[in-house]
């Protein structure tokens, strides 16, 4: 079989291939680019970036956990006029989409950006309401249907782009978050960010993370999201971008089979800094495998 | 492009109270890393996800290898520990900024402590002049035969007076009041923090090497910071321990939450 056709559309922008990059793992894709051909990618999802420069959380920032680590961070970066300064024309110089994952502690932080960012050459921006590991905005947006509402629905009125909602798994019922967020004109929908987690140093008695707790990726929570990605997929319309815990091309059909029409590789670029290109290359193999001529028709395709 | 490789490993065996050295073959890095430079190991163990950033202790440009020691200190460290001579291993390097030596300084203090001697061993390698070496351990030290080989004033200190003075690196420049153009330090973080203030009151320059938990090691994830504050910045700023560092100006790191 010929050239599988692995194109997907994301609220009208066409990317080459369904792998990306989970926002914060993969930073604008400078130190990537030594490793990965950054014009094989599908898209790149950004670090997130704020009005003003952030300065993160307090180390440590990382502990490993069996399968999985947490992170706090804390969406460290400089913030939105440098990001349209510096990274934008890098990214600009390779054929591949650019997400611009959007941060704020307001609602007026958020519009901010993305008045900003409508001005900018990127293809879409992704509305992160679902960090953990900040005290004020991120997850407290994402986790009440009445906010998700009101954030989404301000950020529309500044966006130009397409806009996706990456959505927080600390909920009961994400189906009804995804809902909300359609409901207030999201384009797409990205999911999972983090689980809310916690390691214990016995030692020490202190948790490891200098901030306390921080937010759970890898492997350990791929089951947890997959189950999520099929839940909105038979909840909402728009189109899905899975992620959590992917490390290969495996995993990543996996979620392209219970509803997701893009994936996004996150921990797995620590473990490995070209996991993107393997994903890939999984994701080929399958429909080799299976005779497969388009990755769209697979998508939600359960017997 | 930059990748992982796979290194074979000619020696792994156990040095002391849970440290183990490791000599690896990669001609690729022994060529280019420069001194206080690391490496990320891969465990290649499906439940631990993250490599571990360690330290190169000598870089054997004419054998093709790197020799480390390290600390086995939790589940990764333990795993390294059951590779075998004739394994390999991934590995990728080298990485970070590491100590700056300059040719006119003649005179060098060099204080290690605990599983942050190894790195200091290459550095001694490269300094030209009188170099004093001072090293604090808990209880067994480490080579220590090894400096004085290289020419260099070995002092030691341990926590129960096995060996040298009973005490710390602090005690052991409290006693000798050593003076020199510029120190170099790796250790704890508390002992470099003691270092730091140590030397601003004698106004020698110090560059220490930090450690930090670290995912990517590349300089993208920022999850190893070091809280700094250049000379003329206005503001502090969180640095990548990774890349900015390992080894900072101790004047510029904010030691104290």
């Amino acid at each position: 079989m010929n050239n599988p056709t692995l194109k997907i559309q994301i609220a009208g922008v066409e990317l080459k291939n369904p792998v990306m990059t989970a926002s914060g793992t993969f930073g604008s894709g400078k130190e990537y680019s030594e490793f990965v051909d950054l014009n094989k990618l599908g898209a790149v999802i950004v670090k997130g970036v704020s009005s003003t420069a952030w300065k993160g959380n307090p180390s440590p920032r990382i502990a490993e956990t069996y399968g999985g680590m947490l992170n706090a961070v804390g969406l460290q970066n400089p913030g939105v006029d440098v990001f349209i300064k510096e990274d934008i024309p890098f990214l600009r110089q390779y054929d591949t989409k650019i997400i611009v994952n959007v941060s704020g502690k307001t609602i007026q932080e958020y519009c901010e950006v993305a008045e900003k960012l409508s001005h900018a050459d990127v293809d879409l921006v992704e509305l992160n309401i679902s960090c953990p590991n900040v005290k004020e905005g991120g997850i407290t947006f994402g986790t009440n249907t009445a906010m998700v509402e009101q954030v989404v629905k301000e950020v529309k009125r500044y966006c130009k782009q397409p806009l996706i909602v990456k959505l927080s798994p600390n909920v009961t019922d994400i189906t009804e978050i995804a809902k909300a967020a359609v409901s207030a004109g999201a384009d797409a929908l990205s999911l999972i960010n983090t689980l809310l987690g916690m390691a214990i140093d016995i030692h020490k008695r202190k948790p490891i993370l200098g901030n306390g707790m921080g937010g759970l990726s890898g492997p350990a929570i791929k089951p947890v999201a997959v189950r999520m990605v099929y839940q909105v997929a038979k909840a909402v319309e728009v189109p899905l971008i899975g992620m959590g815990g992917i490390m290969n091309g495996e995993d990543a059909i996996e979620f392209i089979l219970a509803g997701a029409t893009g994936v996004a590789v996150g921990t797995a670029n620590f473990t490995n800094p070209t996991a993107t290109i393997d994903v890939l290359q999984g994701i080929e193999n399958y429909m080799q495998r299976y005779g497969i001529g388009d990755i769209n028709t697979i998508r939600g395709n359960l017997r | 492009m930059k990748h992982i490789r796979e290194a074979d490993i000619l020696k792994n065996q156990p040095i002391a109270t849970d440290l183990w050295e490791m000599v690896v073959e990669a001609k690729d890095i022994a060529d280019t890393a420069t001194v206080g430079q690391f490496v990320n190991l891969y465990i290649g163990k499906g439940e631990l996800l993250l490599p571990r950033p360690i330290s190169i202790c000598e870089i054997l440009k004419e054998k093709n290898s790197l020799r480390f020691i390290y600390g086995v200190v939790g589940k990764g460290t333990k795993e390294l520990t059951h590779k075998a001579v004739g394994e390999k291993i991934q590995i990728l390097g080298p990485i970070g900024t590491g100590f700056q030596i300059k040719e006119e300084i003649q005179d060098h203090i060099v204080i290690g402590g605990g599983i942050g001697t190894p790195p200091l061993l290459e550095l001694v390698k490269n300094l030209q002049g009188n170099v004093s070496v001072y090293l604090g351990f808990r209880s067994e030290p480490i080579l220590i035969e090894e400096f004085e080989q290289l020419g260099a004033k070995v002092y030691v200190a341990t926590d129960d007076g096995s060996a040298g003075i009973k005490g710390t690196v602090i005690h052991l420049l409290q006693k000798h009041t050593p003076t020199a153009q510029m120190i170099y330090a790796c250790g704890p973080k508390a002992m470099l923090a003691a270092l730091a203030q140590w030397a601003a009151q004698k106004e020698i320059p110090i560059q220490v090497s930090m450690e930090e938990r670290m995912a990517c090691g590349i300089g993208a994830c920022v999850g190893c910071t070091c809280k700094t504050q250049k000379q003329g910045e206005e503001d502090w700023q969180h640095l990548k321990v990774c890349k900015d560092g390992p080894v900072f100006w101790g004047n510029e790191v904010i030691w104290y939450e």
